[in-house]
């Protein structure tokens, strides 16, 4: 028996914020004729009870992020890509000895310090577009408020300054990837990188809080070549401070920010 | 431009050498051998052109500002810099000698693209894989495997004599795979060189660009290696 587990995400916005797809422990368990009353083919045995990853769904009507990323992107980029990304990872899980982490379990252990396993990619992407449709609302973008601006005009220096250097960095990357806004653990502070392929912050430790994703299937169709138009309605129009208030609310239990200054929503 | 020497020996046989003005040579993008909707329907002439005028372009663009920064990086001695600009040389470098072969590779229907191999090279498929068709199934399931982005090639190794099927990623050029291989034929596999008219159906797009595949250069190329 396979039980497809798919936790919603959370409407207000104010529960978790990251990767909604969970599974479900494998657990053997013995049907006890005493207390259930199933009529079972074969009396006596153990049903082992399995999960794997599903599509989780975007926050929001895949028309809602109109006209700065297209139905038809969204349509594709989550349906095809995103999905596949799904099901190949299931399919690795059925004879992998990673079945049964979390998907960032997963993803760290998988990344096998840059040699990695077989199920990285999968993982990671399954993770990363998780992260990725939850990075955006519908009337996106503009600016941040409270601790959230505080803490970026404290590592940044600006505003601006911190959508200039993120544009550069998804700019400046060759090939496909991502850019990201993370947070340092160690150093407690905002950052920005590049990474390639299915990487994320996750593999070196730290917590990320923004990700755009830079892969040519993410654009082509909407922006064709022009990958700075893209980047730049990002910003302006799609990306979800809100979103990331949560996430940097969750990130205060792994790190001490000191004075505490998000606002509670 | 003249080359700038000064010479300057004293007496503990020092030999000053000013910064040469030696010429740079840059590059530049090469015409496409057919007009840009001269594939359709296998590859739509929107394709062609943002292929052609705006990826290619900035290949040659950016690997001369990165080639130019290496010249003045080269002449004031500074190591660092020289090494840190290697990989927008390969990246950029790469992708101008990449797509240079992929429209040599291409070829409009009616002036042959898509006829299939004869000769020698038709009989070095037929011995490497068994059958023609062996060998397009290979190359279209290395293409579809690839994640990410980079080529999919039909190479000739020198050395060996013989044929490969090889796969390189984002810009890498062939040689990146083993320093005797020929490249013969290149596929893009990159998402632009298909996803707007294919969208994700990266097979779909690699089942049907053989039927603008120019054997014929591969031929030539084929044979002049191969004497």
């Amino acid at each position: 028996m396979v039980l497809q587990l798919v936790m919603a995400p959370n409407w207000c916005g104010c529960g978790v914020a990251s990767a909604n797809s969970t599974k479900i422990s494998t657990n053997a368990f013995k049907m006890s004729s005493n207390r259930f009353n199933f009529s079972k083919p074969y009396p006596g045995r153990a049903y082992r009870v399995t999960a794997y990853y599903s599509l989780t769904t975007p926050p929001y009507e895949l028309d809602a992020l109109e006209p700065y990323m297209s139905k038809r992107t969204v349509e594709i980029h989550w349906g095809k890509h995103h999905n596949e990304h799904v099901e190949r990872l299931n399919k690795h899980l059925k004879t992998s000895a990673f079945y049964g982490h979390t998907l960032e379990e997963m993803v760290k252990a998988t990344y096998n310090n840059g040699s990695p396993l077989v199920e990285f990619n999968d993982s990671s992407s399954v993770w990363s577009h998780d992260f990725f449709w939850e990075s955006m609302q519908p009337n996106g973008g503009s600016m941040p408020k409270g601790g959230v601006l505080d803490q970026i005009e404290k590592d940044f220096g600006t505003f601006t300054n911190f959508k200039d250097e993120f544009t550069f960095a998804a700019l400046s990357i060759f090939g496909p990837g991502w850019v990201w806004l993370y947070l340092k653990k160690n150093e407690r502070k905002l950052a920005v990188a590049p990474t390639q392929n299915a990487i994320s912050p996750l593999v070196w430790g730290d917590i990320p809080i923004i990700g755009l994703d830079m892969w040519e299937h993410a654009y082509y169709l909407d922006y064709k070549d022009d990958r700075s138009a893209y980047v730049n309605n990002f910003l302006d129009h799609l990306v979800s401070w809100h979103s990331v208030m949560v996430r940097m609310m969750r990130a205060e239990a792994f790190v001490n920010l000191g004075k505490p200054k998000i606002p509670v929503a | 431009m003249a080359l700038l020497r000064s010479i300057a020996i004293s007496s503990n046989k020092t030999i000053t050498l000013a910064p040469s003005a030696r010429a740079l040579t840059t590059t530049t993008l090469p015409p496409l051998p057919y007009s840009y909707d001269a594939l359709e329907p296998v590859i739509s002439g929107e394709i062609m052109m943002l292929h052609h005028q705006k990826h290619h372009q900035t290949y040659v663009t950016n690997y001369n500002s990165a080639l130019e920064l290496l010249h003045t990086a080269m002449d004031k001695g500074d190591v660092s810099a020289v090494v840190g600009l290697q990989s927008a040389v390969k990246f950029n470098g790469g992708g101008h000698i990449n797509h240079s072969i992929f429209w040599k590779n291409l070829r409009p229907v009616n002036a042959g693209g898509g006829e299939p191999p004869h000769k020698k090279l038709g009989w070095q498929i037929d011995t490497d894989f068994g059958s023609f068709n062996a060998l397009i199934s290979k190359m279209n399931a290395e293409g579809a495997a690839l994640q990410g982005s980079g080529w999919v090639w039909l190479a000739f190794d020198k050395e060996l004599k013989r044929l490969k099927v090889e796969t390189t990623a984002n810009q890498d050029p062939l040689v990146t795979k083993g320093a005797t291989l020929v490249p013969l034929l290149g596929i893009d596999v990159w998402e632009h060189a298909y996803y707007l008219q294919y969208k994700n159906v990266k097979l779909e797009y690699l089942k049907n660009i053989w039927k603008v595949i120019n054997w014929e250069y591969a031929g030539e190329v084929y044979e002049k290696e191969a004497q």
